[in-house]
């Protein structure tokens, strides 16, 4: 049972993290049809952006908020510079290759500045084990917690706040969008800066785990698309819902079925099994309309 | 009268096809102008036009400023709010989301929730669908909602593509009744393009008739009337 348990919630440490990457994709695949393969290598670069500074002395949670803004206003000048024109001006499959080259530049660029050797990330939670519990670690709960706590932030801005609900309407509506004054393509700027400050996050929390190398988020990507295929690409709650499922379902059939050698391959089944037998994911969104 | 919108040699195109031909118009200050015209004469066109939504030549002055170089985002934001072809509702949020999107631009933001109150006073059909999808609204209350959605700018001008389509006789003259309201008791100048020439003739004072992409007559609505001509192809009397 204790094992059990301990599964369980590493499975929802982790399972946070594959969360907020799905966010991230759900929320650029929402507002352009294109999933950014370069989300993960993106969230790796924030991550060091974060060493660094904790390096340099910064403490922990002013080098957090630091990585948090920097990787926003990157994702937005990345968007503005690179992705946009690109949209712009080619195909899908030349779109596919600027994520791709995007995905490169960021995990080459790691190599040479911070070498592909791997590092230790610092956690900001206590080593000891609340209350002592063998259940879970301080960093699993404070991981869990923090994740919670941005998708808590994300909700209330895409629902109470009116830049929120423009970014919403943006996306599915633009022609309309524009028709209220909605300037379109400065949301998808900020989309894509939310989404690469959203990936820092999840960066920062998972590196803890697993340690820092400028491969750490190759694996989790594909988690991440697993989860949000499983929750319903055109759905973002139903998309980290999928994070959480595929992270404790990773955990208990590495535990008790397969070993965790074969644990990625859980993912792959995953997204084959969803696409073949339900295209839409649990939570897809089934638009109501009038019958 | 004062011309709030000046439109001369006003040119447009589709990839290569031009579709408006120098047209030339105005818009009386507080009036309702409408515009009429056959399938294809380019009465769609012609609106999106002014909102900069395709490829135009000519001038376009708003309240003596051109507004023919700028985008859609800005011209709303001048007080043009444009109610589209296909009403252009966002029909994965709720009515009450709707609205707030037409208030998107304004500074005033105190006075919105008021505003939402007078949508749902105009039509309480609306107000008990508040919450609900949009996409699940009756084609009707859809037409509502595109109005309201519009008036939520406080706009100075609004543009409308064909609000009585596809409705039901009653709708429309709930529909209609309510525009000539809020062109009395609020002052928006209205241009309406429509299909239906009888509804729009009593509603409008002004109107011009659109052939192919021209304009080909002009007048008050009481001279478009009774022109024989018109009678005939339009009224169907
Ligand atoms: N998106 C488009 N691409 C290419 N051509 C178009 C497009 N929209 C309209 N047209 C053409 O432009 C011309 C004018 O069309 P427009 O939609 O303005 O007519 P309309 O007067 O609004 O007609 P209706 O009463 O049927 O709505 C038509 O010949 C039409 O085929
Ligand atoms: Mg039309």
């Amino acid at each position: 049972m204790s094992t059990f348990l301990h599964q369980v919630f590493s499975g929802l440490a982790t399972g946070g993290i594959y969360a907020s990457v799905a966010l991230a994709l759900v929320m650029i695949y929402q507002a352009t049809n294109l999933i950014n393969f370069a989300q993960g290598e993106m969230a790796m670069f924030s991550t060091y952006i974060a060493w660094s500074l904790i390096n340099a002395g910064v403490p922990y949670w002013l080098a957090f908020l630091i990585t948090v803004t920097v990787s926003f206003i990157g994702g937005m000048v990345i968007e503005r510079v690179i992705i946009r024109p690109a949209v712009k001006r080619s195909s899908l499959l030349g779109v596919v290759i600027v994520f791709i080259g995007v995905l490169v530049i960021f995990n080459s660029l790691a190599g040479w500045i911070f070498s592909y050797t791997i590092k230790s990330f610092p956690s900001p939670f206590p080593e000891q084990a609340l209350f002592n519990n063998t259940y879970v670690s301080s960093h699993e709960l404070g991981a869990i917690i923090t994740t919670l706590v941005v998708l808590g932030i994300l909700y209330g801005f895409f629902r109470f706040t009116p830049l929120g609900l423009a970014m919403r309407a943006a996306a599915q509506n633009p022609v309309s969008s524009r028709l209220v004054g909605i300037r379109v393509g400065w949301m998808l700027a900020l989309g894509w800066g939310l989404a690469a400050a959203i990936g820092a996050v999840a960066g920062m929390m998972v590196a803890p785990m697993v340690y820092l190398d400028p491969n750490m988020m190759q694996g989790i990507l594909i988690y991440a698309f697993a989860a949000a295929l499983l929750g319903g690409i055109d759905n973002p709650w139903g998309s980290v819902l999928g994070g959480f499922i595929v992270g404790v379902l990773e955990n208990l059939i590495g535990a008790y079925l397969f070993g965790t050698e074969l644990k990625l391959s859980v993912a792959l089944i995953l997204i084959v099994a969803v696409l073949v037998f339900k295209p839409t994911g649990l939570f897809g969104k089934v638009l109501v309309t009038r019958v | 009268m004062v011309a709030l919108l000046e439109v001369s040699g006003l040119e447009a195109a589709y990839g290569a096809t031009k579709v408006l031909h120098n047209i030339s118009f105005t818009i009386a200050e507080g009036g309702i102008t409408t515009m009429l015209g056959a399938n294809g004469a380019g009465k769609t066109t012609t609106l999106r036009s002014l909102c900069s939504m395709v490829r135009t030549w000519g001038e376009i002055r708003f309240e003596g400023t051109r507004i023919d170089n700028r985008s859609t985002e800005e011209i709303v934001r001048l007080g043009i709010a444009h109610v589209p072809d296909g009403r252009g509702t966002f029909l994965e949020l709720t009515v009450d989301e709707n609205l707030r999107l037409g208030a998107y631009v304004r500074k005033d933001r105190k006075a919105v929730p008021g505003d939402l109150d007078r949508m749902y006073t105009y039509f309480p059909r609306l107000k008990d669908r508040r919450y609900q999808q949009a996409g699940t609204l009756s084609g009707g209350e859809q037409q509502m909602l595109a109005l309201s959605r519009a008036l939520m700018l406080r706009p100075k001008l609004l543009l409308m593509d064909e609000p009585s389509f596809g409705l039901a006789p009653l709708v429309v003259r709930d529909i209609f009744a309510i525009m000539r309201t809020i062109n009395q008791q609020e002052r928006v100048s209205m241009l309406l393009v429509e299909q239906n020439a009888n509804l729009a003739l009593e509603l409008a004072d002004q109107a011009y008739l659109l052939e192919t992409g021209r304009v080909v007559m002009s007048g008050t609505s009481e001279e478009i009337r009774n022109d024989e001509q018109i009678r005939r192809s339009y009224l169907g009397y």
